[in-house]
């Protein structure tokens, strides 16, 4: 495939995707909660409904748009999260060495261990469902990969001259960190976080179809698909929809992962496939 | 040592497509081998060596790919042969060794192994006694316990130990030619000579033809007959071993000669100092106009920037392409 | 040898010490027990006396660290306490789950591999063809798919519209059952090996003893079977082991859709009953699982690659 094609179409679903969520309020038909009505219950796609209704009459396109926010918000600020654990546990293990660095790798070996799903199921199990115990559990539990990257890096940043130089010149650690260290591996991690983000947005569809993230009747993605069980025999169209707009949303941010990763950082073709 | 040529190459391009573009990284180059001769070719990196010698067995990968020319070898066109009659001369007749033996084994197979499948592909030698041959390959490039070395992994070996695997395995099956392409820039100083005279005493041996790639032409000086030194895919200059130590006519000749540390018999050339030729090579997809050497040339003119050179011959019947031979 | 598997097994041990911990501490330290899950759902309202009682019952007013040592003692005798629910040891809960997850598991990842390699190693090979754009594009969509979301579009295709499979269940334990469940899980491990065999295939291809495979007359097929196979095998078995763990993590989501009786399913069921000493022992027992397979890896890439040493 071209460098730019992942690039460009990934930018403009994810853009969509962010549009589509931003504008919810305006794009919307109807209010995603509120708005329900037994009498147009299971309608078809058709004009009125363009994604037609589920079993409460609510229309499905409008709760669709608004499931955007949710599933961005999550996607993001989770991946945030993972991001700045993932840079300082790694930078100052890389970069301070001795029990801290055995402490982190210690560490981050037991997150690669457990699978990271199942580790944020533990941790939603003893918080209560919602939007704030997602960050949690989705922001504390993927940034190993991160860690190890920013580890890395550091290890062999660390030996060369700029950094000596900055050392000599008596900055303190947490400045050559920041500004010596740091910006010469943005590239990767914003590529780690950037495929990270799609992994957090399937993570909390699944968490909310299992009814341990976001609960109805407030419209994520996974929760609409978790009612839509039940009737799919007689209108898949729920089921349809909000799948196909996980689906999106995340191709988008893995086609921009792979865009982003052929600009940014050529030479790891094969780290991570 | 007959007169006869084994290997004629006239005219010869290599493309390097980048973008839909096509550039040329090697052209009008046109030297020829005898049966038996070492041919040297000298230059800094990225002047078209060794793709060059790639672009002989047929072995240039995309964006790279001959443009035009012709290469005869013993009167066969290789242009002419399909890609399996090219693969078929590869290794029998046709041998190439490389710069990195570190890399140039597979890690994950025993060296024997490795050398056998000469014999299995070349031979038609079961497996059994392929291996039996290898044992007896490795003897000749004078490795230690042949037949337990055999057994062992590339990152079990030293360099030079990884280097002879190579020698023995480009040389199994008697080719007429074989291609060195920096065969010891990767080794120790102690190693190379021997394994240097190792190539020498094979290939005269099996009256092997050589063409020996290297940045180093004192290591040129001592084994090779002939010489042509290539700057920016271009032959430059091209004479007989001797003559070009003596009388180096291209000004980038000179430069390559002025940057040799002096030792030994070499002093006697008189020079005092140790110059380096000043810039870089060019890339290729930006040679100059004229005289490709004219930026680091301390002597060019006006003519030498508007102006591309032409070969012109020399008395001693050597070539030489710079508008200042004389 | 030998050696090499013992220290591998060993070197298992602090981990799972460590996540037992981090596991327990975790449902100690943060209030929310069994106890008081039942008062806060309002489901059934308990009344103190009772809620003392099945607290002292099951040790839960002891301090944390006494607990804890308590656990590690219970876990070096390969007891992990008693359900909340059922009353049953864990260990038996977890028995009866082992084998549907373990069988669940292995069918989505050898439809992963059977698809996966041979798709991302064409390729490679076909690099810049319609065959290579047309497997990446795949492959990019399969890794983007929510899995329970594809496991109830093919529930609903060939289940419920074709009648083809049943639709949910582990049935008898037969084959049918078991199809749709597995191809929903193994689609994007299928996609991501197929990513890293191409990329693996297409890096050594590039390889300088490939080319000097070439330069001794080796065809191409020469070379793929001689030489490149081999070496990509390592990269990909390397995978293919880490692969496990996220395919046992996403079996939970795909358990549940297809009411399959897994520690998947066991473990969402628990969480949300709050029953803490199962869940506690179906983490520990995935984690297990998946360092296990992950020595095995490690074992079998250390016959293929001389370079790794038995230490």
């Amino acid at each position: 495939m071209k460098i730019g094609a992942n690039l460009l179409i990934g930018g403009l679903l994810f853009a969509a995707v962010v549009i589509a969520g931003t504008l919810a309020p305006w794009l919307a038909h109807t209010d995603p909660v509120m708005d329900a009505d037994l009498l147009y219950a299971e309608e078809p796609p058709g004009a009125a409904f363009w994604f037609g209704t589920d079993a409460q009459g609510r229309d499905i396109y409008s709760r669709v748009l608004y499931g955007a926010r949710i599933s961005l918000t999550v996607g993001i600020i989770s991946q945030l999260i993972n991001t700045v654990i993932g840079v300082c546990l790694g930078v100052s293990a890389g970069y301070w060495g001795g029990w801290w660095d055995d402490f982190v790798s210690g560490l981050t070996n037991m997150m690669l261990a457990i699978p990271s799903l199942v580790f944020a199921l533990a941790i939603m199990a003893i918080l209560n469902p919602g939007l704030s115990s997602l960050l949690i559990a989705l922001g504390l539990t993927n940034w190993s990969f991160t860690c190890r990257l920013a580890r890395a890096s550091t290890l062999s940043l660390k030996s060369q001259g700029y950094v000596q130089a900055a050392k000599v010149l008596g900055y303190s650690d947490v400045r050559i960190m920041l500004t010596q260290l740091l910006p010469n591996m943005l590239g990767p991690i914003i590529v780690i976080g950037t495929l990270g983000m799609g992994g957090a947005v399937l993570a909390e569809a699944a968490l909310s179809f299992l009814g341990l993230g976001i609960r109805p009747p407030f419209p994520s993605w996974g929760s609409m698909l978790s009612d839509a069980r039940d009737q799919i025999t007689t209108a898949p169209w729920i089921s349809i929809f909000p799948g196909v707009a996980i689906f999106v949303t995340v191709l988008g941010l893995n086609l921009l992962g792979d865009g982003l990763r052929d600009i940014l950082d050529p030479q790891s073709r094969s780290r991570r496939a | 040592m007959t007169g006869q040529a084994l290997l004629e190459v006239e005219d010869l391009r290599i493309d390097l497509s980048v973008n839909g573009r096509r550039y040329p990284a090697v052209q009008d180059v046109s030297f020829s081998i005898r049966r038996g001769e070492t041919f040297g070719l000298v230059g800094e990196s990225g002047c078209g060596k060794s793709i060059t010698a790639l672009a002989l067995i047929g072995l240039l990968r995309n964006p790279l790919s001959i443009g035009g020319g012709s290469i005869r070898f013993d009167g066969q066109e290789l242009r002419d042969l399909s890609p399996d009659g090219i693969r078929k001369l590869r290794g029998s007749r046709i041998s190439m060794i490389f710069q990195e033996p570190m890399t140039a084994l597979n890690p994950l197979s025993p060296v024997g192994r490795q050398i056998a499948e000469m014999f299995a592909l070349h031979k038609g030698a079961n497996w059994r006694e392929a291996e039996r041959q290898a044992v007896e390959a490795l003897a000749r490039v004078r490795v230690p316990a042949p037949e337990r070395r055999v057994k062992d992994y590339p990152h079990q070996l030293s360099g030079g130990m990884r280097q002879r695997v190579m020698i023995a395995m480009a040389l199994a099956c008697g080719p007429d030619l074989l291609l060195a392409d920096e065969p010891t820039t990767a080794l120790d100083v102690t190693v190379q000579a021997e394994i240097l005279d190792l190539i020498r005493e094979l290939s005269a041996a099996q009256g092997t033809a050589v063409l020996m790639i290297s940045h180093d032409l004192g290591l040129i000086a001592n084994m090779c007959q002939n010489v042509g030194v290539m700057y920016a895919g271009r032959l430059v200059e091209q004479r007989a071993a001797d003559n070009i130590f003596l009388a180096p006519r291209h000004p980038y000749t000179q430069g390559l000669l002025a940057a040799l540390p002096l030792l030994g018999a070499r002093s006697k050339f008189g020079r005092k100092k140790l110059k380096e030729i000043e810039g870089v090579v060019p890339p290729v997809v930006a040679f100059p106009t004229g005289c490709r050497f004219n930026p680091r040339c301390h002597a060019a003119t006006d003519l030498c920037r508007a102006e591309d050179p032409v070969v012109t011959s020399l008395p001693d019947s050597g070539l030489v392409r710079c508008h200042y031979h004389d | 040898m030998i050696s090499f598997v013992l220290r591998r097994l060993l070197q298992m041990v602090p981990i799972v010490l460590s996540i037992a911990a981090v596991i327990f501490l975790m449902f100690s330290v943060i209030p929310g027990t069994f106890v008081s899950s039942m008062n806060d759902d309002g489901r059934s309202v308990m009344d103190a006396e009772v809620a003392a009682r099945i607290n002292k019952e099951f040790g839960l007013d002891d301090p944390v660290y006494i607990r804890f040592g308590k656990y590690v003692g219970q876990l070096a005798t390969l007891d992990l306490g008693t359900s909340f629910r059922t009353r049953q040891p864990v260990t038996t809960v977890l028995a009866d789950r082992m084998w549907p997850t373990a069988q669940l598991a292995l069918a989505s990842m050898l439809f992963a591999i059977v698809f996966g390699v041979p798709l991302g190693f064409i390729a490679a090979l076909r690099q810049g063809s319609w065959i290579d754009t047309i497997s990446m594009i795949s492959a990019v969509s399969g890794l983007s798919l929510p899995k329970f979301w594809l496991g109830l579009m093919l529930m609903y295709i060939f289940a419920l519209v074709l009648g083809w499979l049943p639709s949910f269940g582990y049935g008898d334990g037969g084959i049918r059952y078991l199809i749709l469940p597995s191809i929903a899980l193994g689609v994007a491990p299928m996609a991501l090996l197929a990513r890293t065999t191409r990329a693996t295939v297409l890096e050594i291809m590039d390889a300088d003893f490939v080319r000097t495979a070439r330069a001794k007359g080796m065809s191409e097929a020469r070379v793929v079977q001689w030489h490149l196979t081999r070496n990509a095998l390592v990269i990909v078995l390397t995978t293919i082991g880490l692969q496990f763990g996220t395919v046992i993590g996403q079996a939970v989501v795909v358990e549940k859709l297809f009411a399959w009786p897994g520690l998947g399913s066991l473990l969402v069921d628990s969480v949300t009953l709050r029953d803490i000493p199962v869940v506690q022992g179906a983490i520990l027992v995935i984690v297990l699982f998946f360092l296990l397979i992950n020595t095995l890896v490690d074992v079998v890439c250390a016959i293929i690659d001389p370079r790794i040493k038995y230490t």
